[in-house]
């Protein structure tokens, strides 16, 4: 049984989210990915408004595949990009817009587990490939910015989701990390079968 | 009025291609689920075979990263639209990223800018191999940013063999982690010029699931690096399991005395394939990859 959380979450919950829980999500995501990360970074700096609020919500990495209808969009596919490429940017944007939760796949460093303990926020994974799966949940497109600058895939998508999951934390804000129980495993295994071949 | 016909099965095909995973994929997913123990690897599977499901019936992209369109044509050398093809495949990427849709994937390197039709400069990168005939072969392999960003041409010392190699794929693969979508498909490209190695690497992942090298030194290398592959468990999505790799094909050419270049391509678990024959008549067919 996965428990549903309504987006906007606030710090507590997020807090309380754990390494190993399974999720949904309903309510408000956007996505951002390296070009997005990078101009409200820039917007934060230079002290201008966002168009949209982010504080609370989930930063989904992703960029969707969408078709115009009727004057506005519709998702048709939408899984998770590689969110190891937002390392960079993460912890700053992290603190600088407080969503509290990150989806996206592969998981991330040091610098957003940091983060994520810092402003308290969790990570969450979604299956790489799944976008058909992640469009069904996608209820309606609220707004697209960038769209005409910086194209489809990196423009910012702002996206009201219907039980988006399953979400499974994979890093959390009390130092979880699956990954890194993982690259452990891993790389014990690794030594044992290098040591075979021959 | 033929070369409409072309255009049309082209774009057929990367319908195709995007929204319908090829049977030996799905069967070497199907097996993956049944083997696996892990519950976390089987939910992660689970997800994907749905996710394949889904994308068929409603013929949608499976994945939302349509990929970086790359078309390997094998060109008879008899048959009359060898002048004619560049176009038709530009006009059916045009066609097909509209239609199905396709995602706007090619950024120029230099500008950022995106081309809305995936026409950006260079593209769609296409590979031309002369052969006897007059049929034309074109193979469709849209390439996923995240498992082709895992890529790697790595030189390895000349005075070794396949030991370093297998060395260098399985470390390869313990360091993409989750990153590339496992379970993944390895394209190999053993020697040639560093150009070539890359080139037969990715060529090698249009073999298809379960075929083998026919050289049986070859495909001993290609069991081995499989089975080496799924015990180092990074499984599904990086979250642990049995399941890293579905198959390993390697392709192989001779390398110059002090070079010696290894090409990996990693191919995320959504291996798409698609496959054109164009007649001499203009006549033309999607065929099973």
């Amino acid at each position: 049984m996965t428990h549903n959380l309504h987006l906007p979450i606030d710090e507590f919950t997020a807090r309380s989210l754990r390494v190993g829980n399974v999720i949904s999500v309903s309510g408000t995501v956007f996505t951002a990915r390296d070009v997005a990360h990078r101009r409200l970074l820039e917007a934060h700096a230079e002290g201008r408004r966002l168009p949209f609020d982010p504080a609370g919500l989930a930063l989904y990495h992703c960029g969707p595949v969408a078709r115009p209808v009727d004057g506005g969009w519709s998702i048709l596919s939408a899984g998770p990009t590689t969110s190891a490429r937002m390392e960079p940017l993460e912890p700053r944007f992290l603190a600088a817009f407080h969503p509290r939760l990150v989806i996206g796949k592969g998981g991330m460093g040091d610098g957003t587990q940091a983060a994520l303990a810092q402003g308290g926020a969790a990570y969450a994974h979604f299956p790489g490939g799944a976008g058909a799966i992640a469009a069904r949940h996608v209820a309606r497109v609220r707004a697209v910015h960038g769209l005409e600058e910086w194209g489809m895939t990196e423009a910012i998508w702002i996206l009201d989701v219907d039980r988006f999951g399953p979400l499974l934390i994979t890093m959390d804000s009390a130092g979880g990390n699956l990954y890194r129980d993982r690259r452990a495993d891993v790389a014990r295994n690794l030594a044992a079968l290098r040591k075979r071949i021959r | 009025m033929t070369r409409q016909s072309i255009e049309a099965a082209l774009a057929n095909a990367l319908r195709q291609a995007v929204t319908r995973l090829p049977t030996d994929v799905l069967s070497a997913l199907e097996r993956a689920r049944a083997e696996e123990t892990s519950p976390l690897a089987v939910g992660q599977l689970d997800i994907l075979l749905e996710n394949v499901d889904i994308a068929r019936r409603a013929g949608v992209p499976l994945c939302q990263d349509t990929g970086l369109l790359l078309f390997y044509v094998d060109a008879g050398a008899r048959s009359p639209w060898l002048g004619a093809l560049r176009s038709c495949i530009e006009s059916a990427v045009a066609q097909a990223t509209t239609d199905v849709p396709l995602r706007p994937n090619t950024v120029d390197p230099l500008t950022g800018v995106s081309a809305v039709d995936n026409l950006g400069r260079g593209m769609p990168w296409i590979r031309w191999n002369l052969v006897d005939g007059d049929d034309v072969v074109v193979s469709i392999l849209p390439k996923g940013g995240g498992s082709d960003a895992a890529s790697r041409l790595v030189m390895l010392p000349c005075d070794t063999g396949p030991v370093e190699i297998v060395r260098a794929v399985i470390d390869h693969v313990a360091a993409c982690e989750g990153k590339a979508c496992p379970p993944m498909v390895i394209g190999l490209g053993i020697g040639g010029p560093a150009e070539g190695a890359l080139f037969l690497a990715t060529r090698a992942l249009l073999r298809g699931l379960g075929s083998r090298h026919a050289d049986p030194d070859v495909a001993e290398l290609e069991d081995e690096i499989l089975d080496l592959a799924n015990r180092t468990g990074v499984g599904p999505a990086g979250l642990g399991g049995a399941t890293t790799c579905l198959d390993v094909h390697a392709e192989v050419a001779c390398r110059h005395p002090a070079c010696f270049p290894l090409g990996i391509v990693i191919s995320c678990w959504a291996e798409r394939r698609a496959k054109v024959v164009v007649h001499a008549d203009g006549s033309a067919e999607v065929v099973a990859p």
